[in-house]
């Protein structure tokens, strides 16, 4: 667990080695390009975005009668279906179900609402040893840290720095940065846990109310070879992550990995339907507010979230700020307008971590309007009064000086006359302007002077 | 009483979920069509790490395998008629088939526009195989493939299944460095054999 602090603050640590923030940046967006490579090959890509996005505006719409359907069928399906109001809840049923069959060591593949819940804190504080077995969340999880992209955990590591992680925690020889040989130590050790752990944790990427089964989306394989080793499977899904029906798999898993990483479809989309003979499986429906989110007009639409993570390769801050500097489990702009509601005061800076360029907006599979989004937080955020103090005292000195024509005049001059005969005044670390750039060199005269000199003759 | 959990979620959605909006028509959406789905198929499958060959029998599958993975190792197949393999033991444990070097197993069909293969839990029986096994072969009459994902899921239909999945060629990761590593944590390497037409597989 990182410590809370703002986005601002935060950037700055990520900030401090310019070389990583130039590589981190490179990567997203080559991950950006293959995204765009791959839409541009299916002439149905607007028509397969505006249906997904029907789909679930569908489907919000009527989430009451499509959970009671989707439980139904789940239960008739042989499965175990339980409701979680908040994340406690959601960890104890978690940890029920470990100690009813007196487990106390398990795997989890992804699920970015057990982030949300902090369950593998809550489970440690169990006495419960959980094993991550995405790669990338093995790595920052060996490395004591949270992901820091919703579907590549560790971009921001550098491959020497895994290499010391594995050399320290797998026996790697030390100094080596192979991908191909820190993957295949990951895989025999983690081999061993699939093989030994009897309860696999996954999350779920869709579930359907037609017919009771979810769906999961791994490329590494993880998800299932902890599912189908093991004794109990639990899936830990939002109650957001349902579809009406099995066909608009199709509508979803198109744009999935599209979207995500480029990809035609990740390598195994797994359909869970009925238990193994023997085996159990369970699945945890949580709220955690987002039947509040919900009832905001303005936000319900981030519901509609796949967790992609198009909006954060595409995004110009994300890219350079890294995705630790949004202090909560899903970073860049859709986790900027999901955490508010989750907590408005911890998360107040968020929407104000975006330049509202509306890239986001633009990639999104499932078209969320994020950037106006992000704009419409700023504005609850400030009228229930959790604007950071700094940005609310700025904004209150320009308003003034912009409505006094005196003022403003006076205040350009100073401005201009500052930048030329005291430039230390401006060019210092006080001016957040001044951050990785050069101010500008101040102009001859300000405008209204210009104009004053070079307009042409009024008619008469 | 005290509202149970599952009993306020559901109160707290009903208030506050939106008016109804109505689903997309079916005819929203116009997906592209192949001029040759077996090609495309082949081309995209090769493209994300998987290996495809056009086969005229099972000796040929057998003969591929032989040639193409360490000898004395651990083969198995669920696929009846192919004698030459041994057959998954379908009442031991999954974990057994930790040393399987090679599975070869049936799919129903394939989707030519992102080269994934799709096979149920009744022709697996072992959900495990094509995951822990370290080399995937597949068997697919090569008429079998849909265009896209749409017309996958209408030849799905309503058909039911206990577990159902697509695999698109071989486990992989990128998440070191985005360098990508075939061999995550399942497969290897995934071969699709291509069943040539006037082959009827008695499985």
């Amino acid at each position: 667990m990182q410590t809370h602090n703002n986005h601002a603050a935060l950037s700055e640590v990520f900030n401090k080695d310019e070389e990583r923030v130039n590589w981190h940046d490179e990567t997203l967006w080559w991950v950006r390009q293959k995204r765009d490579k791959a839409a541009w090959t299916l002439p149905e890509w607007e028509q397969l975005r505006e249906a997904a996005s029907k789909i679930k505006m569908n489907t919000l719409s009527d989430l009451n009668a499509y959970l009671k359907e989707f439980e139904k069928n789940a239960q008739r399906n042989g499965i175990i279906v339980h409701w979680a109001i908040d994340s406690q809840e959601h960890n104890a049923i978690v940890h029920s179900i470990l100690q009813k069959h007196q487990v106390t060591e398990i795997v989890k593949s992804k699920s970015m609402l057990t982030e949300e819940c902090h369950l593998n804190e809550y489970l440690a504080a169990q006495g419960i040893d959980v094993v991550d077995t995405d790669l990338g969340e093995r790595i920052v999880q060996l490395a004591g840290e949270a992901p820091s992209h919703i579907v590549l955990p560790c971009i921001h590591k550098k491959k020497e720095e895994i290499g010391e992680l594995f050399h320290v925690h797998l026996g790697t020889p030390a100094g080596n940065a192979d991908p191909q040989l820190l993957t295949n130590a990951a895989r025999l050790h983690l081999r061993e846990k699939f093989l030994s752990r009897r309860i696999a944790i996954t999350g779920v990427n869709f579930a359907v109310a037609e017919t009771g089964e979810f769906v999961v989306c791994t490329n590494e394989g993880n998800a299932d070879m902890g599912a189908h080793l093991a004794d109990v499977h639990i899936a830990c899904m939002g109650i957001e992550k349902l579809i009406p029906q099995r066909k608009h798999l199709g509508v979803f898993l198109r744009l999935l990995a599209r979207s995500a990483t480029g990809q035609p479809i990740t390598t195994y989309s797994s359909h869970f339907s009925k238990p193994q003979p023997g085996q159990e499986i369970h699945i945890i429906l949580v709220d955690n507010q987002r039947s509040t989110q919900l009832g905001r007009e303005d936000f319900r639409n981030s519901l509609k979230c796949i967790r992609c993570g198009a909006c954060m390769n595409t995004c110009p801050v994300y890219r350079r700020s890294g995705g630790h500097s949004y202090h909560t489990a899903i970073a860049g702009p859709i986790g900027a307008i999901l955490a508010p509601n989750l907590n408005m005061k911890d998360n107040a800076d968020l929407p104000f971590a975006s330049t509202l360029c509306g890239s986001c907006s633009n990639v999104c599979p499932v078209k969320i309007d994020i950037h106006t989004q992000l704009y419409k937080w700023r504005q609850v955020i400030t009228q229930e009064g959790y604007s950071p103090a700094g940005k609310t005292a700025a904004m209150k000195l320009m308003a003034v000086t912009l409505s006094k024509p005196g003022l403003y005049r006076l205040a350009g001059k100073a401005g201009r006359w500052c930048i030329r005969h005291l430039p230390f005044l401006v060019n210092n670390r006080l001016n957040p302007w001044y951050k990785q750039r050069e101010m500008p060199a101040a102009p001859e005269q300000s405008f209204a002077t210009w104009y004053k000199k070079n307009r042409p003759a009024e008619k008469k | 009483m005290p509202l149970n959990s599952r009993e306020k979620i559901l109160a707290a959605v009903k208030k506050n979920q939106p008016p109804l909006e109505p689903l997309p028509a079916a005819t929203a959406i116009v997906p592209i069509q192949f001029d040759n789905p077996l090609e495309k198929f082949k081309s995209v499958l090769e493209g994300i790490g998987g290996v495809v060959l056009q086969v005229n029998d099972l000796l040929q599958v057998a003969a591929y395998v032989n040639n193409s993975f360490k000898e004395g190792n651990k083969y198995v197949t669920t696929i009846a008629s192919l004698t030459d393999v041994d057959q998954v033991d379908h009442s031991a444990k999954a974990h057994t088939l930790e040393d399987v070097e090679v599975a070869i197993m049936a799919a129903d069909f394939a989707v030519a526009e992102n080269g994934a293969v799709f096979i149920t839990a009744s022709s697996l029986k072992t959900r495990a195989l094509p995951f822990i096994c370290q080399h995937l072969v597949v068997l697919l009459p090569q008429h079998e493939i849909v265009h896209t994902m749409h017309q996958a899921y209408e030849r799905i239909g309503a058909a039911t299944y206990d577990y159902a999945v697509f695999i698109a060629g071989p486990s992989k990761t990128a998440d070191i460095e985005q360098s990508l590593v075939l061999g995550a944590h399942g497969p290897k390497t995934m071969t699709v054999c291509l069943l040539a037409d006037n082959y009827l597989p008695n499985r």
